[in-house]
């Protein structure tokens, strides 16, 4: 049951080819730049041509089409793309360094052309691509390789789409990304819950825990490399620090008749907000992993729970039903005065700060539906993203543009799945994933 | 925190002391877990007996939505419950908290550790030593109805006594 480290990383050589653009191209043959504004009203998906990437030998047959496939799914799942199938296609791509017939991509209306190949090498993979704007008939941004194990191809792949996608929308990448989550099987009244990591599109699925103690709600440290997760190993839930490393593993605060969960880590990845139950009454606490010091930066006799910090490190957003319904507040770092942000009807729940900075992700409740949903970090602006019969629990990818939560369905078979959802509230999609799974946590963009 | 004030009326009308010398009751379970009490059962025809504890006295009471407040009902269950934990020293009990679904995870912990506060509060008012009353809280990840229904909801608010070997530290 170990994780196996992937530690590839990242070369970043360039593969020639310089030039960022070229000439300028009357309205007629050009339809606009290559470029999708994500904020913007109603996008038509762009489409693009994606060839089996080149295998420059045997060795790397096996991989090259796969790696390809990896490429065109991730750009698809943005709703954003959409890809010509290759029976459109005139041209065939037989070589990565032939020159590029943009007049047969522009004849199936290709507007953005990915051109690649791989070799292999030992266990060591290198992938090259290309970007080009077909109706400019040029490049876009610089040829790029990576390099990493023949295990790790399809981070290859995710690599390859976070470029392409970042060059065209102008947005950070996540594809190349894991989720944390809780795998669940068994009856409704009897469920078994595991904790495992899988990457971000449901693929390579690692379970960390066995099933004998119920877990809930991980969530990734800033630089990926460890979980809090809270676990009823000991009878009690408590929450746990977990090295995805090592495998190691600590229980963060023993105090005996109390409870702990809710937990995240600050921005620095040194603190963890967590939430504790004494004699009934819940607050919010930050521990100092260093040092193990707790301080309490909530005390009243409601409930205040779920903290999460802003991106600076400077406030914190939590959960508190001290109006009498849960509403949403944001406190100094450090404790103090709570301003209350939330201000609709419903029930407000689970805060996450956006990792831009601008956005709240929340869950709410109201009139029987559960929504997930965001809002200005004053509160204003707020948008519903969905609506089921219970939403709950969103985790940002990297970038701040996608937003991962749970879905519940209704009723004695009722079952848990991840879905997707943009900020917008467009691109609704579920996880394919093979068994049932809820409380997903986006890891940060891998190294 | 209402039911508070209540329970302390009812300490002063009752005359009820909260203090009782837990050291007769020699050692405890200590951390047992939720299900510790699993194994105890005896015949639910004996008045001494976790099962009839389970059956007789009633181990658990019902909230409403969103609440913590006992009802008239649930006390005198409870109040069963702390006869029979006075009369069987040699018992100890967790109470365990729970919510229905219709709430977030995190939110329905803290409910449901209110929950069990609630009733763990309540039983030592009625003189049952703190020390034998162990709180855990579940909130919606252990519904003994499954239907999405009021009818299956109102069963899951619950506060459940389980009875544990020991008599507590």
């Amino acid at each position: 049951m170990s994780i196996k480290r992937i530690l590839p990383l990242l070369v970043l050589v360039l593969a020639g080819l310089g030039a960022l653009f070229s000439g300028p191209l009357t309205a007629q043959e050009r339809p606009g730049p290559l470029r999708i504004i994500i904020d913007e009203g109603v996008i038509e998906p762009l489409p693009f041509a994606v060839p089996d990437f080149i295998a420059e030998n045997a060795a790397a047959r096996e991989y090259a089409a796969r790696i390809t496939r990896i490429v065109a799914a991730d750009l698809q799942s943005t709703g954003l793309f959409r890809e010509i199938p290759k029976e459109a296609f005139i041209s065939s791509v037989t070589s990565f360094d032939a020159p590029v017939q943009f007049g047969d991509w522009k004849a199936i209306n290709a507007q953005a052309l990915i051109t690649g190949a791989v070799s292999v090498s030992g266990r060591r993979l290198t992938v090259k691509f290309r970007l080009y704007d077909v109706f400019s008939g040029a490049p876009l941004g610089k040829g790029l390789q990576f390099a990493g194990t023949t295990a790790s191809w399809r981070r290859m792949g995710h690599k390859v789409a976070d470029a392409v996608y970042s060059r065209i929308t102008g947005e950070g990448p996540y594809f190349d990304s894991r989720v944390a989550f809780i795998a669940e099987s068994g009856p409704k009244n009897a469920r078994v819950k595991r904790l495992a990591i899988m990457d971000y599109d449901g693929a390579n699925v690692q379970y960390l825990t066995d099933g004998r103690a119920l877990v809930l709600a991980p969530r990734f440290s800033p630089a990926g490399d460890r979980l809090l997760y809270t676990s009823y190993e000991s009878g009690f839930p408590r929450v746990y620090l977990l090295d995805l490393g090592s495998l190691r593993r600590r229980a963060l605060d023993e105090q005996p008749g109390t409870m702990s969960f809710a937990p995240r880590f600050s921005p620095d990845g040194r603190t963890v907000l967590l939430s504790l139950s004494v004699g009934g009454n819940t607050d919010i606490y930050s521990l100092d992993l260093a040092t193990g010091n707790r301080r309490r930066l909530t005390s009243a006799p409601s409930i205040e729970i779920a903290p999460s910090f802003s991106p600076d490190g400077r406030q914190i957003v939590f959960t508190s039903d001290r109006s009498g319904s849960s509403q949403l507040y944001i406190m100094p770092a450090g404790g103090g005065e709570p301003r209350r942000i939330s201000r609709g009807k419903g029930r407000y729940n689970t805060p996450v700060w956006s990792p831009r900075g601008d956005l709240i992700a929340f869950t709410k409740q109201n009139k029987g539906r559960f929504h997930i949903g965001v809002m200005q970090i004053d509160g204003t602006e707020e948008r519903l993203l969905t609506s089921s019969f219970l939403d709950e629990g969103p985790t940002w990818a990297p970038n701040g543009r996608v937003i991962m939560f749970t879905r519940e369905t209704a009723g004695a078979g009722g079952t848990s799945a991840l879905y997707t959802v943009d900020t917008s509230g467009r691109n609704l999609r579920r996880v394919p994933m093979k068994g049932a799974a809820s409380d997903p946590a986006w890891s940060p963009l891998l190294k | 925190m209402k039911h508070l004030k209540k329970i302390v009326l009812l300490i002063a009308v009752l005359g009820v002391s909260a203090c009782t010398d837990p050291g007769r009751f020699g050692p405890g379970a200590g951390g047992a877990g939720a299900g510790a009490g699993a194994g105890l059962g005896g015949a639910a025809s004996d008045p001494r007996s976790p099962e009839y504890f389970r059956q007789t006295v009633g181990d658990r009471v019902l909230f409403a939505v969103d609440q913590s407040t006992l009802s008239p009902e649930a006390r005198a269950t409870l109040d069963g419950q702390a006869q029979w934990l006075l009369d069987n020293p040699e018992y100890s009990a967790i109470i365990e908290g729970h919510a229905d679904e219709r709430g977030t995870r995190e939110y329905n912990l803290a409910l449901g550790a209110r929950r069990a506060a609630a009733v763990k509060e309540y039983l030592v008012a009625r003189g049952v030593a703190g020390t034998r009353l162990s709180t855990v809280s579940y909130g919606k990840e252990r519904p003994i109805a499954i239907c999405s229904e009021e009818s299956c909801y109102a069963q899951n608010r619950r506060a459940v006594t389980v009875i544990t070997a020991g008599g507590g530290v």
